[in-house]
């Protein structure tokens, strides 16, 4: 009874195709924002911020952007660790070659620098699609990794082939305490996601997913196929870019390439299906899947008080996260997102069955 | 010249080997359109079992003889290989029959990491051997012709040959057989399969079953060379580039990507290599398959998808 | 009295063919501004494959399509949807994971302008843009009587009202030749004449030339002003409507030769 929508008419068309049309869930909107911004830095362990928050607002980003161009573009890229390699790589040569390059633009150079190979590899979108896609894909993943390894100047010629930044700061402003970079780290988040959000209610977005249900139609209706696709790759893995340089800035500190490798791909894959295709709100509860879950699993002996040494453990968690996996796309292949808006179509009729 | 030709024939075994993983990828998208991404982690599954069998039925039974004990070894594996076959398709694939493509390998995915997971923790996460009496020695070939003749490693060259064999076999199997035919109209259409008869429950524990002999043996042959452990599962990287480049769907196909892919990883990394800092045949195959599905977006044997609207 | 006036599409000797099938063989037709052409036939005569020729979909292998005194052979959909062609599909190419609002603002898309940055920002001329776009959608979406189904994914529609929003969308495109694959296939009788209603308040209203796919001989006699028939990828007959029911290679074609 709580989550009506009784008396809330709209009178205008842009009234009407605003991003919260429910007042409840304005109210509610404003409520997660004080807590994100305020309550949470103030209040969080520092173990909370860096190992769970920090993690989880920079992979929520990641998967934003993959979201955009797998779920709302249909466009299957197994590559995505190679996109957060390159941000994170690109920020760092200009943190390092350039006197003074302020810590903001050097992160979202990194965005730059994965939308020109985002859109290298859109090209070959055009032609290749699927699952053949996918796997082209992955020959940024492995080109991206050995080129982070083996090309000298894209570590600025680091003898130990690992790259670390010294001291982060924003304007002037320290970023070092745990509670500044989750500031940050949110500041971006928030930023990217209304972004996004607008994108794609509006004409791109339709484009996007014009081409992901069927190009054929897309294309009858006027759409041009190679300005949706690149514009959904550019827009995606500068996104990703974004968030992979914020990753090796602000959580890691330093970082070798084997970071960003073929297990961080699938990772943001995952969050994505888990959390739901084409939902904003899907990329964070994915990510919040994805990271909340090894803690539990690695805390699981613990708590069951069952003997085990750690590689069992290990072994044991890697099996659980499998079959949760297969357990959910079983249950409900359209992710989390999916769940709550059940969820809250349930909770409209409450305390009514039906 | 002599290198070269080396060089060549170290690519083409090889390639053989990578085919012989390939199939296995080929033989499930076929039969199930599934695109079944633990056939890696199947591969070691599989290694992990035949190895700990070989190790441990001498203790269990007495027997000695190495010839006995591999093949009841090979045997035992491929029974757990059936079983994990029919856990999958009952608990995973039936029901998750009518979704997506990308769910579905997200889903193997999934497997793949539980096979993983339950390979290391019953056979155990060392290294482990697998002794199936291949000769270590390498041979000289044309030592008339070269000087100091051609290097040709026979383990490889053994290998080549037992991959060689199954894929011709299972060529004719999908060609020739009752069954074959079947698995071939299931991959065409789920739903016009089942309104004929054809058991699909069946059928996808049958092709899985396959697939999981054919991960068997790479897994022998690849163990016998590398040893057994968690890298093994990483082989299976390494062959999707040839399942794209054939085409998903043709047998023929995974060959002869697989032989292009090994020769072409070899020859790079050999005269490019030097040139470029190294570690080429990282990523060779799959720029490789980039380019060819550039100009043939559908590989080189796969069908030509044509949108009808 | 409608004014029917000078050829705007000139079908010249098409020829199509998929592998060894002839889909088409040396069509020749015209279409003249402001009427309602129907195309007929058995199943399999190509009839589906001739839209998808005008409309770029396929490329002929033969011959030639000339729309408004442009000649072309293979141009791409996006360039004929361009040149203010649209139209609706036998099997329904809707956007399924689509609001039907969404779906019917899509055929806005040639219309819509503003780029990547403003959209992002969705303030001002992106906003403005949004806002007259969707009023246009609306109207259509009056026209066609669908309001209550606006915000409803398409997928979850029943066909009948699928239809009528595939319908929509072409109208989005504000064309001037429609092209009508089959709209009333699968329909009860009510639904068809919905249907035919709202095809010819298409034609009157808004003037646009219209080519029709249709089984129900009796809508094709009733609304079309001048009909081609098809068989097995041949012309077998072109003119009014009664001059192509009482022809004799008409009949055949449909009832057999008779023993």
């Amino acid at each position: 009874m709580f989550y009506r929508e009784n008396g809330q008419f709209k009178t205008s068309y842009a009234a009407d195709s605003q991003i919260l049309p429910i007042r409840q869930d304005r109210i509610g909107m404003a409520l997660l924002l004080g807590v994100a911004f305020v309550v949470v830095p103030l209040l969080s362990s520092e173990y909370l911020l860096r190992a769970i928050l920090i993690p989880f607002l920079i992979l929520s980003l990641a998967a934003l952007g993959l979201n955009v161009l797998v779920g709302y573009c249909g466009q299957i890229s197994l590559g995505s660790g190679a996109f957060m390699a390159v941000g994170a790589y690109v920020a760092y040569n200009c943190q390092a070659r350039v006197e003074g390059m302020p810590l903001i633009v050097a992160l979202l150079a990194g965005g730059l620098g994965a939308t020109v190979l985002g859109v290298a590899f859109g090209l070959p979108s055009l032609r290749i699609k699927g699952l053949y896609l996918a796997v082209a894909t992955l020959a940024a993943q492995f080109f991206v990794d050995w080129a982070c390894l083996r090309l000298k100047w894209v570590t600025n010629d680091s003898t130990s082939g690992s790259v670390g930044i010294a001291h982060l700061d924003v304007a002037g402003f320290s970023v070092e305490s745990p509670a500044a970079r989750y500031l940050l780290c949110l500041g971006f988040v928030v930023v990217f996601a209304l972004a996004t959000k607008n994108l794609v209610r509006g004409h791109i977005g339709r484009s996007w997913m014009a081409m992901r249900d069927m190009d054929v139609a897309a294309a009858v209706i006027g759409i041009r196929p190679m300005q949706a696709k690149l514009s959904a790759f550019a827009v995606s893995s500068f996104i990703i870019g974004v968030a992979g340089a914020l990753w090796g800035f602000v959580h890691l500190g330093s970082w070798e390439p084997a970071a960003f490798g073929i297990n961080r791909s699938f990772d943001l894959l995952f969050m994505v299906i888990i959390g739901g295709l084409g939902s904003i709100s899907g990329a964070f509860f994915g990510a919040a899947f994805i990271v909340v879950l090894p803690l539990v699993l690695d805390k699981l002996p613990y708590w069951t008080g069952l003997p085990m040494d750690t590689a069992t453990a290990s072994h044991l968690a890697l099996m659980i996260f499998g079959a949760l996996i297969v357990f959910f796309l079983i249950k409900e292949p359209h992710g989390l997102a999916r769940l709550w808006a059940t969820a809250k179509e349930k909770l409209r009729l409450w305390p009514f069955p039906h | 010249m002599g290198p070269f030709l080396e060089t060549l024939i170290g690519g083409l075994m090889s390639g053989m080997l990578y085919s012989l993983i390939a199939l296995g990828f080929v033989l499930i998208f076929k039969a199930s359109g599934v695109f079944n991404f633990a056939q890696g982690a199947m591969v070691l599954f599989a290694a992990l079992a035949m190895a700990r069998f070989a190790e441990w039925l001498p203790a269990l039974t007495g027997l000695d003889g190495k010839l006995v004990v591999n093949a009841l070894a090979f045997v035992g594996a491929l029974a757990v290989m059936v079983v994990v076959a029919w856990l999958v398709e009952r608990l995973a694939l039936s029901r998750l029959v009518n979704q997506e493509g990308i769910t579905l390998l997200m889903a193997t995915l999934g497997i793949a990491y539980l096979l993983e997971g339950a390979g290391q923790m019953l056979f155990g996460n060392d290294i482990y051997k697998i002794d199936i009496g291949l000769p270590k020695d390498p041979m000289f070939l044309f030592e008339q012709t070269f000087e100091g003749g051609v290097l040709v490693s026979k383990e490889d060259l053994y290998a080549a040959l037992i991959a060689a064999a199954l894929v011709a076999g299972l060529s004719l199997f999908f060609q020739k057989t009752a069954i074959g035919r079947a698995l071939r109209a299931v991959a065409d259409d789920h739903q016009a399969a089942q309104s004929i008869g054809i058991p699909l429950s069946r059928i996808w524990v049958i092709v899985w079953s396959v697939a999981g002999f054919v991960a068997l043996v790479a897994g022998m042959i690849w163990g016998s060379k590398l040893g057994v452990q968690f890298s093994l599962s990483l082989v299976a990287l390494k062959a999707l580039p040839v399942v794209i480049l054939g085409g998903l769907t043709s047998v023929p196909g995974a060959i002869v990507g697989g032989l292009l892919i090994g020769v072409g990883e070899k020859l790079s990394e050999a005269y490019l290599g030097p040139a470029l800092g190294g570690g080429i045949e990282y990523w060779f195959g799959y720029v490789l398959v980039l380019v060819v599905l550039l100009v043939r977006p559908q590989g080189l044997f796969g069908e030509k998808i044509i949108d009808r609207v | 009295m409608k004014k029917i006036g000078g050829v705007v599409l000139d079908v010249k000797n098409i020829s199509l063919a998929f592998g060894g099938v002839k889909a088409l063989t040396d069509i020749s037709f015209d279409v003249r501004e402001h009427e309602i052409r129907a195309i007929i036939g058995p199943n399999g005569a190509g009839k589906s494959s001739m839209l998808n020729c005008i409309n770029g979909v396929y490329q002929p292998q033969q011959g030639s399509v000339t729309l408004r005194g442009k000649t072309y052979r293979g141009m791409s959909p996006r360039q004929v949807a361009e040149m203010g062609v649209a139209r609706t599909f036998q099997n329904l190419a809707l956007f399924k994971g689509m609001s039907v609002l969404d779906n019917i603002m899509t055929g806005r898309n040639l219309r819509m302008r503003r780029g990547l940055f403003w959209q992002a920002l969705h303030l001002g001329p992106a906003r403005r843009e949004e806002t007259e776009q969707r009023a246009h959608a609306e109207r259509i979406i009056d026209f066609l009587e669908i309001q209550a189904h606006r915000k409803t994914p398409v997928g979850r529609l029943p066909y009948g009202l699928q239809k009528r929003v595939d319908l929509g969308r072409a109208l989005a495109m504000e064309p001037s030749l429609l092209l009508l694959d089959e709209p009333m296939a699968g329909m009860n009788v009510e639904e068809k004449q919905d249907m035919c209603r709202f095809i010819l308040d298409v034609n009157d209203e808004f003037g646009t030339t219209i080519v029709l796919i249709e089984h129900d001989m009796g809508v094709v006699m009733d609304i079309s002003d001048r009909v081609v028939v098809l068989d097995y990828g041949r012309k077998i007959g072109d003119g009014a409507p009664d001059e192509v029911r009482s022809s004799e290679d008409v009949v055949r074609a449909y009832l057999g030769v008779s023993q």
